[in-house]
């Protein structure tokens, strides 16, 4: 929901970065305020998933340029988890397994690391129980898939859901969804959208990064904005994506 | 700071301990043995990774005198509701054993109380040789008790001998020593217990033999968690009849320099090892297994899955033998070493070694040596944990498979606890990374 007189989450201006040495962001601006859905759109190797890890502070890109300011604090001096601390989300194109860590033991160490940060107090193992007794029906999920090690043998649509599962718990500010409908079938994808619209708030908002249109039917964007070779040349509205459906990108990149 | 040789020569100048008519000549041949023998050398292909040359450079005393422990200085080390034998610098101590627990067809005692027992005689020294084992010819010649575990029934309360070393004005030459034997269609749960008091300087040196008859089932487990600053060298020789289940569960945590040497027999048709290994270090430590699985009968069973992590300037060593005799067809055997280095001036050696002498057989082995991965590192950061929770969490999960099989839950969860403060000691050390 656009509402110009609210507060400016997340403000980057002509951001550059490399990944070993090669230039991919080459001066990307972005504005997105509480209670925006922001659609980053793009074919492969434009850079979109470049700038979704850049914000997050993955360790394998590196900022030449430009800035990121998080409500008003300077992103880049941030390391992922201060960001992660300070409200930023991102959910993962490839979610990583991590054999051994259950998934209730991390979202509730996940959890209580961000309640601290808060001021608030932690919770233990039975009250963090009820609470993600209540947060695996916004993703539809099975409570057995909390006993389970992270991600290990799940499906790709139950990975999928099970990052939105980490941001319903750690309700975070910004989150950014890298390529979270690429592999999902109809049904998984409905759920996804479904509890994504479900933690949407007038303070909160949500970027997504996607190469199809499919997801915006589900979550409707406010802003759809066109990246290619490393800029975004284009932002419009959600009638943008469909013009994309139908005519393809090519037209935007001789534009650009 | 001794030389190698004075170091020896005062090993030997150990105290003499009166024994029983049948065991003083053992004793005696040991000691003779031990006088013709010397530590290994790097020479040696069983020891040419191990670097043993800390060791030397202490003087190690016999121990003299009892040192007053009490139950409250071992209290977190103790499994609750277990069958307790408790040793003090190689003696036994009865104060703080609670054998209650120990029910019909259960015996656990002092081996020393209980060396006229015609299992003690029959089996003592006969399957941890000392002919050209230079430390398990010391322990014969030395120990001044051990454990005697004896199990004709089936029980479900676990058996804890816990060994203490603690903290002298000298250091000691300590020489655990234990005999665990199971009638047929015995079973029971072992914890075989190494851990000190007060960082000593110590040098424990333990014997363990172990006997399955047919269709016994021992779970075995071993936890060396020593003080940093000592030295373990521990033996166990396994002897596995017809139809036996022997399952090791063995974790190295603790010691200076520390040796795990496991030698299992499958000597009876059918019979079923699994071996499970965890070595978990940091800052200079050193901590090496060797083992060795003899399939001397057919259709014997043997898994094993063994793990090294180290951080720091740690050196980690793995080598597992695997010999499959001529005639023990139908051999199924699986091995698999898997690694995890935390820093980047730890060392890991593994190596499997397979020599098979029968074409009817199964054998698979596999080793891997890896570091933290980048990606699960990065995902949870993104989830707002620090750098070190995060490390600590991958690795205690890289960890936790070994120690989850420890049938004893209150042990998992109180070791689950050590391994956190031994990381984060480790990487406090101001060695790491």
């Amino acid at each position: 929901m656009i509402n110009k007189g609210s507060k400016v989450l997340l403000e980057v201006k002509n951001l550059r970065a490399e990944v070993a040495g090669v230039e991919i962001l080459k001066g990307v601006d972005l504005t997105v305020r509480a209670g925006e859905v922001h659609a980053i759109m793009g074919i492969n190797g434009s850079g979109k998933s470049t700038f979704s890890k850049v914000l997050t502070g993955h360790p394998d890109y590196t900022v030449t340029g430009g800035s990121a300011m998080f409500e008003g604090k300077d992103l880049f001096s941030l390391a992922p988890e201060e960001r992660a601390r300070a409200g930023m989300f991102l959910a993962f194109q490839y979610p990583v397994e991590i054999p051994g860590v259950s998934n209730s033991a991390l979202l509730r160490l996940a959890y209580n690391t961000l309640q601290t940060e808060r001021g608030l107090e932690e919770l233990d193992p039975l009250e963090f129980d009820d609470l993600i007794q209540e947060k695996i029906k916004v993703v539809e999920m099975d409570p057995s898939f909390l006993g389970r090690s992270v991600n290990e043998g799940f499906s790709g649509g139950e990975k999928k859901r099970n990052e939105i599962l980490q941001m319903a718990v750690l309700e975070p500010k910004l989150a950014i969804l890298d390529e979270t409908d690429s592999g999902l079938d109809i049904d998984a994808l409905r759920i996804v959208a479904k509890g994504v619209n479900t933690l949407l708030t007038s303070d909160n908002a949500v970027v997504m990064v996607t190469h199809y249109q499919r997801l915006l039917n589900y979550i409707v964007p406010d802003y759809v904005h066109v990246m290619d070779a490393g800029r975004i040349v284009r932002t419009g509205g959600k009638e943008l994506a469909l013009e994309l459906e139908a005519r393809g990108y090519d037209w935007l990149r001789a534009a650009a | 700071m001794l030389t190698k040789e004075q170091c020896y020569e005062q090993l030997l100048l150990g105290k003499t301990v009166k024994s029983e008519s049948w065991l003083s000549p053992i004793r005696d041949k040991a000691g003779t043995r031990a006088q013709a023998l010397n530590f290994p050398t790097a020479k040696q292909d069983d020891w040419r990774f191990t670097d043993l040359s800390p060791l030397f450079q202490h003087g190690f005393h016999p121990v003299d005198s009892y040192a007053s422990v009490t139950l409250a200085d071992i209290a977190s080390l103790l499994i609750p509701g277990s069958i307790r034998l408790v040793f003090v610098d190689g003696c036994y101590a009865s104060q703080l054993s609670d054998l209650e627990q120990a029910g019909a067809g259960v015996t656990v005692a002092s081996l020393v109380e209980h060396s006229g027992d015609a299992q003690v005689e029959a089996n003592f020294a006969q399957h941890a040789l000392f002919d050209q084992d230079t430390f398990a010819a010391l322990n014969t010649r030395f120990f001044e008790d051990g454990a005697f575990v004896h199990v004709t029934g089936e029980t479900a309360t676990p058996i804890h001998i816990l060994n203490i070393a603690t903290k002298r004005d000298t250091s000691s030459a300590i020489y655990p020593r234990c005999l665990v034997v199971m009638a047929a269609n015995g079973r029971a749960t072992v914890i075989e217990d190494y851990a000190g008091l007060n960082d000593g300087i110590n040098f424990s040196n333990a014997v363990t033999e172990v006997v399955l008859n047919d269709d016994a089932q021992l779970q075995h487990v071993r936890v060396q968690r020593e003080d940093k600053s000592a030295f373990h060298i521990g033996h166990c020789s396994v002897d596995a009849a017809r139809g036996s289940v022997y399952t090791s569960t063995a974790l190295a945590f603790g010691a200076r320099v520390s040796r795990h040497d496991l030698h299992v027999t499958l000597r009876g048709e059918g019979a079923k090892v699994t071996l499970n290994g965890l070595a978990l270090i940091g800052g200079r430590q050193i901590a090496d297994t060797h083992t060795r699985i003899d399939h001397a009968t057919p259709r014997c069973i043997s898994h094993q899955l063994h793990k090294c992590i180290a951080d720091g300037s740690a050196h980690a060593i793995f080598s597992g033998k695997i010999m499959v005799r001529e005639g023990a067809s139908g051999t199924d055997s699986a091995q698999s070493s898997r690694n995890l280095l935390l820093s980047g001036k730890a060392h890991i050696d593994t190596q499997p070694q397979l020599e098979i002498f029968n074409d009817d057989v199964s054998c698979k082995h596999g080793a891997t040596i890896g570091q933290i991965d980048a990606d699960a590192l990065f995902f949870l950061k993104s989830r707002g944990l620090t750098e070190e929770r995060a490390r600590n969490l991958l690795t205690h999960a890289f960890a936790a498979e070994i120690i989850d099989m420890i049938p004893v839950p209150s042990l998992v969860e109180s070791l689950g606890r050590t391994i956190l403060e031994r990381m984060n000691g480790n990487s406090a050390g101001g060695v790491s990374k």
